[in-house]
Protein backbone atom coordinates (compact mmCIF):
# COMPACT_ATOMS: atom_id res chain seq x y z
CA UNK A 1 0.00 0.00 0.00
CA UNK A 2 1.32 3.44 -0.95
CA UNK A 3 2.21 5.51 2.09
CA UNK A 4 0.67 8.90 2.76
CA UNK A 5 4.08 10.50 2.26
CA UNK A 6 4.46 8.86 -1.16
CA UNK A 7 1.03 10.05 -2.24
CA UNK A 8 1.77 13.58 -1.06
CA UNK A 9 5.19 13.59 -2.71
CA UNK A 10 3.62 12.51 -5.99
CA UNK A 11 1.01 15.26 -5.70
CA UNK A 12 3.73 17.86 -5.06
CA UNK A 13 5.88 16.59 -7.92
CA UNK A 14 2.99 16.70 -10.37
CA UNK A 15 1.46 19.96 -9.13
CA UNK A 16 4.66 21.98 -8.85
CA UNK A 17 6.78 20.25 -11.48
CA UNK A 18 9.43 19.26 -8.94
CA UNK A 19 11.47 16.09 -9.63
CA UNK A 20 9.98 13.35 -7.48
CA UNK A 21 13.39 12.02 -6.39
CA UNK A 22 14.28 15.35 -4.76
CA UNK A 23 11.28 15.15 -2.42
CA UNK A 24 12.01 13.37 0.86
CA UNK A 25 10.15 12.98 4.16
CA UNK A 26 12.56 15.55 5.61
CA UNK A 27 11.85 18.14 2.89
CA UNK A 28 10.30 21.39 4.06
CA UNK A 29 7.71 22.34 1.46
CA UNK A 30 8.50 26.04 1.72
CA UNK A 31 12.17 26.22 2.70
CA UNK A 32 13.52 23.23 0.78
CA UNK A 33 11.15 22.82 -2.15
CA UNK A 34 10.46 26.52 -2.66
CA UNK A 35 6.69 26.15 -2.76
CA UNK A 36 4.95 29.45 -2.11
CA UNK A 37 1.58 29.91 -0.47
CA UNK A 38 -0.30 30.21 -3.76
CA UNK A 39 1.20 27.02 -5.16
CA UNK A 40 0.43 25.35 -1.84
CA UNK A 41 -3.28 26.03 -2.48
CA UNK A 42 -3.07 23.75 -5.52
CA UNK A 43 -1.37 21.11 -3.40
CA UNK A 44 -3.99 21.50 -0.66
CA UNK A 45 -6.72 21.16 -3.28
CA UNK A 46 -5.18 17.93 -4.60
CA UNK A 47 -4.67 16.56 -1.07
CA UNK A 48 -8.23 17.47 -0.06
CA UNK A 49 -9.54 15.62 -3.10
CA UNK A 50 -7.23 12.61 -2.80
CA UNK A 51 -7.84 12.03 0.91
CA UNK A 52 -11.40 13.33 1.25
CA UNK A 53 -10.38 15.84 3.92
CA UNK A 54 -10.04 19.59 4.31
CA UNK A 55 -6.53 20.66 5.32
CA UNK A 56 -7.05 23.37 7.96
CA UNK A 57 -4.67 25.83 6.33
CA UNK A 58 -6.17 28.89 7.98
CA UNK A 59 -5.82 27.37 11.45
CA UNK A 60 -2.25 26.29 10.79
CA UNK A 61 -1.29 29.69 9.43
CA UNK A 62 -2.85 31.39 12.44
CA UNK A 63 -0.96 29.13 14.83
CA UNK A 64 2.33 29.86 13.08
CA UNK A 65 1.63 33.60 13.04
CA UNK A 66 0.73 33.52 16.73
CA UNK A 67 3.94 31.64 17.58
CA UNK A 68 1.98 28.62 18.82
CA UNK A 69 3.43 26.33 16.15
CA UNK A 70 6.39 26.23 13.79
CA UNK A 71 6.18 25.83 10.04
CA UNK A 72 8.14 22.58 10.46
CA UNK A 73 5.20 21.03 12.30
CA UNK A 74 2.99 21.37 9.25
CA UNK A 75 5.23 21.76 6.22
CA UNK A 76 8.00 19.20 6.72
CA UNK A 77 6.50 16.43 4.61
CA UNK A 78 6.72 13.62 7.17
CA UNK A 79 4.81 15.88 9.58
CA UNK A 80 2.35 16.91 6.89
CA UNK A 81 1.71 13.23 6.14
CA UNK A 82 1.12 12.59 9.85
CA UNK A 83 -1.36 15.49 10.02
CA UNK A 84 -3.17 14.05 6.98
CA UNK A 85 -3.36 10.63 8.63
CA UNK A 86 -4.85 12.28 11.73
CA UNK A 87 -7.46 14.10 9.65
CA UNK A 88 -8.37 10.93 7.77
CA UNK A 89 -8.66 9.02 11.06
CA UNK A 90 -10.79 11.78 12.61
CA UNK A 91 -13.07 11.73 9.60
CA UNK A 92 -13.57 7.98 9.90
CA UNK A 93 -14.11 8.06 13.68
CA UNK B 1 -21.53 47.28 -16.76
CA UNK B 2 -19.50 50.30 -15.80
CA UNK B 3 -16.08 49.34 -17.07
CA UNK B 4 -14.23 52.33 -15.67
CA UNK B 5 -15.40 51.51 -12.13
CA UNK B 6 -14.96 47.76 -12.58
CA UNK B 7 -18.65 47.40 -11.86
CA UNK B 8 -19.18 44.49 -14.22
CA UNK B 9 -22.28 42.68 -12.99
CA UNK B 10 -25.68 44.21 -13.70
CA UNK B 11 -28.16 41.72 -12.29
CA UNK B 12 -28.39 38.50 -10.35
CA UNK B 13 -30.58 36.20 -12.40
CA UNK B 14 -30.47 33.19 -10.10
CA UNK B 15 -28.57 32.26 -6.97
CA UNK B 16 -28.73 28.57 -6.13
CA UNK B 17 -27.14 28.11 -2.73
CA UNK B 18 -27.81 24.37 -2.57
CA UNK B 19 -26.00 23.87 -5.88
CA UNK B 20 -23.35 26.45 -4.93
CA UNK B 21 -24.02 28.13 -8.27
CA UNK B 22 -25.04 31.51 -9.62
CA UNK B 23 -26.21 33.04 -12.89
CA UNK B 24 -25.88 36.76 -13.55
CA UNK B 25 -26.38 39.10 -16.46
CA UNK B 26 -24.18 41.91 -17.69
CA UNK B 27 -24.48 44.19 -20.69
CA UNK B 28 -21.32 45.45 -22.35
CA UNK B 29 -21.72 49.23 -22.80
CA UNK B 30 -21.95 50.66 -26.29
CA UNK B 31 -19.28 53.21 -25.54
CA UNK B 32 -16.29 53.35 -23.23
CA UNK B 33 -12.87 54.95 -23.32
CA UNK B 34 -11.52 51.40 -23.20
CA UNK B 35 -12.90 50.74 -26.68
CA UNK B 36 -11.05 53.78 -28.03
CA UNK B 37 -7.83 51.89 -27.52
CA UNK B 38 -9.03 48.29 -27.68
CA UNK B 39 -9.16 48.62 -30.65
CA UNK B 40 -9.43 51.78 -32.76
CA UNK B 41 -12.26 51.20 -35.24
CA UNK B 42 -12.67 47.62 -34.03
CA UNK B 43 -13.95 47.69 -30.43
CA UNK B 44 -13.63 44.45 -28.48
CA UNK B 45 -14.22 43.65 -24.84
CA UNK B 46 -10.71 42.93 -23.43
CA UNK B 47 -10.13 39.34 -22.34
CA UNK B 48 -8.89 40.48 -18.93
CA UNK B 49 -12.24 42.18 -18.32
CA UNK B 50 -14.07 39.01 -19.32
CA UNK B 51 -11.95 37.15 -16.77
CA UNK B 52 -12.75 39.84 -14.21
CA UNK B 53 -16.45 39.44 -15.04
CA UNK B 54 -16.20 35.73 -14.29
CA UNK B 55 -14.25 36.51 -11.12
CA UNK B 56 -16.86 39.00 -9.89
CA UNK B 57 -19.63 36.51 -10.62
CA UNK B 58 -17.75 33.86 -8.63
CA UNK B 59 -17.11 36.45 -5.93
CA UNK B 60 -20.78 37.26 -5.44
CA UNK B 61 -21.53 33.57 -5.20
CA UNK B 62 -18.91 33.11 -2.49
CA UNK B 63 -20.03 36.18 -0.56
CA UNK B 64 -23.53 34.73 -0.51
CA UNK B 65 -22.32 31.30 0.59
CA UNK B 66 -20.23 32.94 3.34
CA UNK B 67 -23.18 35.06 4.50
CA UNK B 68 -21.46 38.38 3.80
CA UNK B 69 -18.88 37.63 6.49
CA UNK B 70 -15.83 37.15 4.27
CA UNK B 71 -14.42 38.77 1.15
CA UNK B 72 -12.92 36.69 -1.67
CA UNK B 73 -9.90 37.93 -3.61
CA UNK B 74 -8.85 36.51 -6.97
CA UNK B 75 -5.64 34.49 -6.56
CA UNK B 76 -5.23 32.36 -9.68
CA UNK B 77 -6.68 31.97 -13.16
CA UNK B 78 -6.39 28.65 -14.93
CA UNK B 79 -7.54 27.35 -18.24
CA UNK B 80 -8.98 30.68 -19.29
CA UNK B 81 -10.20 30.48 -22.85
CA UNK B 82 -11.49 33.36 -24.93
CA UNK B 83 -13.52 31.51 -27.51
CA UNK B 84 -15.15 34.33 -29.43
CA UNK B 85 -15.07 38.12 -29.67
CA UNK B 86 -17.33 40.05 -27.34
CA UNK B 87 -18.37 43.43 -28.67
CA UNK B 88 -20.08 46.60 -27.35
CA UNK B 89 -23.79 46.25 -26.66
CA UNK B 90 -23.78 42.49 -26.17
CA UNK B 91 -25.56 40.96 -23.20
CA UNK B 92 -23.55 38.39 -21.29
CA UNK B 93 -24.97 35.52 -19.29
CA UNK B 94 -22.40 34.48 -16.70
CA UNK B 95 -22.52 31.23 -14.75
CA UNK B 96 -20.24 30.27 -11.88
CA UNK B 97 -20.14 27.26 -9.60
CA UNK B 98 -17.95 26.27 -6.68
CA UNK B 99 -15.88 23.19 -7.42
CA UNK B 100 -13.97 23.11 -4.13
CA UNK B 101 -14.23 24.85 -0.77
CA UNK B 102 -10.92 24.67 1.05
CA UNK B 103 -9.71 26.27 4.25
CA UNK B 104 -9.43 29.97 3.39
CA UNK B 105 -9.70 29.41 -0.34
CA UNK B 106 -12.29 28.45 -2.94
CA UNK B 107 -12.08 27.26 -6.52
CA UNK B 108 -14.77 27.96 -9.08
CA UNK B 109 -15.56 27.25 -12.68
CA UNK B 110 -17.13 30.08 -14.62
CA UNK B 111 -18.35 30.68 -18.14
CA UNK B 112 -19.78 33.49 -20.21
CA UNK B 113 -22.34 32.99 -22.93
CA UNK B 114 -23.47 35.45 -25.57
CA UNK B 115 -26.53 34.67 -27.61
CA UNK B 116 -26.63 31.20 -26.06
CA UNK B 117 -23.10 30.37 -27.23
CA UNK B 118 -20.07 29.86 -25.00
CA UNK B 119 -17.79 32.89 -25.33
CA UNK B 120 -15.23 32.16 -22.63
CA UNK B 121 -14.59 30.06 -19.53
CA UNK B 122 -12.03 29.69 -16.78
CA UNK B 123 -11.17 27.93 -13.56
CA UNK B 124 -10.53 30.44 -10.79
CA UNK B 125 -8.98 30.30 -7.33
CA UNK B 126 -9.80 32.79 -4.59
CA UNK B 127 -8.42 33.40 -1.14
CA UNK B 128 -10.99 34.71 1.29
CA UNK B 129 -10.61 36.57 4.56
CA UNK B 130 -12.98 38.24 7.01
CA UNK B 131 -13.93 41.65 5.63
CA UNK B 132 -10.85 43.76 6.38
CA UNK B 133 -12.94 46.91 6.90
CA UNK B 134 -16.61 47.39 7.82
CA UNK B 135 -16.82 50.04 5.08
CA UNK B 136 -15.99 47.42 2.45
CA UNK B 137 -18.66 45.07 3.77
CA UNK B 138 -21.22 47.88 3.78
CA UNK B 139 -20.24 48.79 0.22
CA UNK B 140 -20.64 45.19 -0.93
CA UNK B 141 -24.05 45.02 0.75
CA UNK B 142 -25.13 48.20 -1.05
CA UNK B 143 -23.99 46.91 -4.42
CA UNK B 144 -25.60 43.54 -3.71
CA UNK B 145 -28.94 45.27 -3.19
CA UNK B 146 -28.49 47.21 -6.43
CA UNK B 147 -27.87 44.09 -8.49
CA UNK B 148 -30.82 42.22 -7.03
CA UNK B 149 -29.45 40.03 -4.28
CA UNK B 150 -32.26 38.52 -2.21
CA UNK B 151 -32.66 40.87 0.76
CA UNK B 152 -32.58 38.09 3.36
CA UNK B 153 -29.18 36.97 2.06
CA UNK B 154 -27.68 40.43 2.43
CA UNK B 155 -28.68 41.05 6.00
CA UNK B 156 -29.19 37.49 7.25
Amino acid sequence: MTSTFDRVATIIAETCDIPRDTITPESHAIDDLGIDSLDFLDIAFAIDKAFGIKLPLEKWTQEVNDGKATTEQYFVLSNLAARIDELVAAKGA
Amino acid sequence: MNLEYFHLIDRIVELRRDERAITVEARVPQTSTIFEGHFPGYPLMPGVLLIETMAQTSGWLQIALMDFQRMPFLAAVKEAKMRSFVTPGETLTVDAAVIHEGSGYTMTEAKIKTGGKLACNATLTFRHVPFPQPELRAHMQRVAAEIGFPEQMIHG
